[in-house]
């Protein structure tokens, strides 16, 4: 329990991701409609979590930061893991969030096409993205707490690769 | 849309002055709802980082309702009314009776929901007239999470490619009544130079 006390806490924010072979303690607080995407190489305790808010920087014409979009995060978070030792058929992945929280009918996208606003499906878009990077990747998803309309905080242990949601309206539980 | 560094001062002044006016009528037509004096905060409008933005109301995690709507018109973006839920239920029990201190009822809701569709009108209305800006509220969308959550979903809406946005920020109270809220406007970046333009402020 001591240990628990003193270990550092990374807070890994919308668009985001962070690599490491610390046994820190990542966190994304918060996930809506984003997505937090956990990646642990188990035999070398190295560890990394995204925080994605869209499925894919191929669909925008000046993309920005690889953190914001599943296929750039995910790919650069493997990179960085093997730089540091991992093995691609080592990492395995955990992911949370991907939530519709809102629901407005009649509502419009930003570019005015009628229909549901982007926002509307942009959860569940933001977790097909992210399994379709990681199957990509060779990268198996073993667990999962997605979709539904609450929000939610991970937290992911890279010291033994635990990971814990927690909400406010459906409690905590471990992935 | 060219890169864009920042915004001078007298862009920031004139955003700030959207603020004002349409946080005042806002704030009358609040007044008017629930019978009490509002009072409002000096509008904020900044170039916030996307990591930053749900510390403006307390950080990710804090429990909050929030009401959304979608602008759409001559100019895009969001409307967000976020209140603590402490204050929701105040605000809740002032308009509709009800258990002091429960859940939120399905009428509380849905009291609220439409204050936060009355309090955007007057808001965008004032805007309109001030710039002749056709700004066209949506309905109203309700959520009570964390704050973190409600906030994602709306910059995933107004921000597609750049790590910061465009947040003009009114705190308002609702005096003798610890209800406390935040007016939020944000602005797609793509429709700044439309707002500014109209403002009378150049964009270089």
């Amino acid at each position: 329990m001591e240990e628990t006390l003193t270990e550092q806490v990374v807070n890994v924010g919308v668009a985001e991701y962070y690599v490491t072979h610390n046994p820190h303690v990542l966190a994304s607080y918060g996930l809506g409609s984003c997505v937090g995407v956990a990646l642990y190489d188990e035999r070398k305790k190295i560890g990394g979590l995204a925080h994605i808010m869209l499925p894919d920087s191929k669909a925008i014409s000046r993309p920005g930061k690889p953190g914001r979009y599943a296929d750039t995060a995910i790919r650069a978070m493997v990179e960085e893991m093997e730089k540091l030792g991992s093995r691609r058929r080592d990492i395995k992945a955990k992911i949370a969030g991907g939530a519709c929280m809102f629901t407005i009918p009649g509502a419009t996208n930003p570019k005015n096409v009628p229909g549901p606003a982007i926002g509307m499906q942009i959860g569940e878009r933001n977790v097909e993205a992210t399994k379709r990077a990681l199957r990509e990747l060779n990268i198996p998803l073993v667990a999962e707490d997605t979709g539904g309309n609450y929000g939610r905080t991970m937290r992911f242990n890279v010291s033994d690769g635990r990971v814990v949601i927690s909400s406010i309206r459906h409690g905590t539980r471990e992935l | 849309m060219a890169e864009r560094k920042g915004l001078t001062p007298l862009q920031l002044d004139a955003l700030r002055e959207v603020g004002n006016i349409g946080s005042g009528n806002a704030a009358v037509a609040l007044s008017t709802m629930v019978d009490k004096k509002v009072m409002l905060s000096v509008p904020r409008a900044s170039l916030v980082p996307l990591v930053k933005v749900s510390d403006l109301v307390g950080g990710a995690e804090t429990p909050v309702v929030g009401i959304y709507l979608h602008i759409s018109g001559d100019a895009s973006g969001s409307m967000l009314l976020l209140l603590e839920e402490k204050s929701a239920r105040e605000l809740a029990h002032l308009m509709v009776s009800g258990m002091e201190g429960g859940e939120l009822t399905v009428v509380e809701q849905s009291a609220l929901q439409e204050t936060g569709s009355i309090l955007a009108g007057s808001y965008l209305n004032a805007l309109s007239q001030m710039t002749g800006i056709l700004l066209k509220p949506s309905v109203p969308g309700f959520a009570m999470d964390m704050a973190g959550a409600i906030i994602d979903f709306i910059l995933v809406e107004i921000s597609q490619s750049e790590d910061y946005v465009l947040v003009i920020e009114t705190e308002f109270d609702v005096l003798q009544h610890k209800i406390r809220g935040h007016l939020i406007l944000f602005p797609d970046l793509g429709s700044l130079d439309i707002i500014l333009g109209r403002l009378g402020v150049t964009t270089d």
